[in-house]
């Protein structure tokens, strides 16, 4: 199924955009997803920490992914 | 009373004293963060936020109910700036009011050393020469 995902902060330099959709199987869940994106983008890896949020919430390995969902990546964060 | 507010115009120390102000309050405790003119000697022509809007929100919003469970806060207030800032200028205001003062400092604190690993905010530091996203390597 296709997700949309939003990017921010240095994620948006590495996908080359602030959205993007991204195919994974249904009832993957968040940990699967981190997987594949970190196998499409390599420089994920690099980061310090990369969280993702799922509606505003910021989600565990295990939470599965349904279509509808607003995926949003977070790299660390350095507000203040 | 919890007052969260991300902006885009420039932040007032003034009216977060003001909505923090409370008859049953003995202390106040203010922290102001301020664009600093240079990282590790380098530096720094001018800082540029950005923020995932709705969960900065609620995760302030967070911030400030755990502060409220933890510390007799009678209000508390935090402000985050978002877009481009110049030297000096105030990105973030956190306002807290308690009866005694030694808990508005304990809150305050809290507040923002949770706010800087919690909140979905991001800030590039502009050099003459580069930009670069803070702490996003290792």
């Amino acid at each position: 199924m296709k997700v949309h995902i939003l990017a921010f902060g240095i994620t948006k330099d590495i996908v080359g955009g602030s959205t993007f959709e991204f195919q994974i199987e249904e009832g993957s869940n968040v940990g699967q997803l981190k997987k594949h994106l970190q196998q499409q983008y390599p420089a994920f890896e690099d980061l310090a920490s990369l969280a993702i949020a799922v509606n505003s919430e910021y989600a565990s390995e295990e939470l599965v992914i349904k279509a509808a969902d607003e995926i949003v990546l977070i790299p660390p964060v350095s507000g203040g | 009373m919890i007052d969260i507010q991300l902006l885009h115009t420039p932040l007032q120390v003034e009216k977060c004293l003001k909505r923090v102000r409370h008859p049953a309050a003995g202390g106040i405790d203010i922290f102001v963060g301020t664009v600093r003119d240079q990282t590790r000697g380098k530096k720094v022509v001018r800082l540029e936020f950005e923020s995932y809007e709705p969960m900065a929100i609620s995760e302030m919003k967070k911030i400030a109910e755990r502060a409220t469970e933890k510390w007799p806060i009678q209000n508390i207030a935090i402000h985050h700036r978002v877009g481009t800032l110049e030297i000096g200028e105030i990105a973030v205001i956190i306002a807290v009011s308690t009866p005694h003062r030694k808990a508005s400092f304990e809150a305050c604190q809290f507040a923002i050393d949770t706010l800087k690993e919690t909140v979905p905010i991001w800030k590039k530091e502009i050099f003459e020469d580069g930009e670069v996203w803070v702490a996003a390597h290792p």
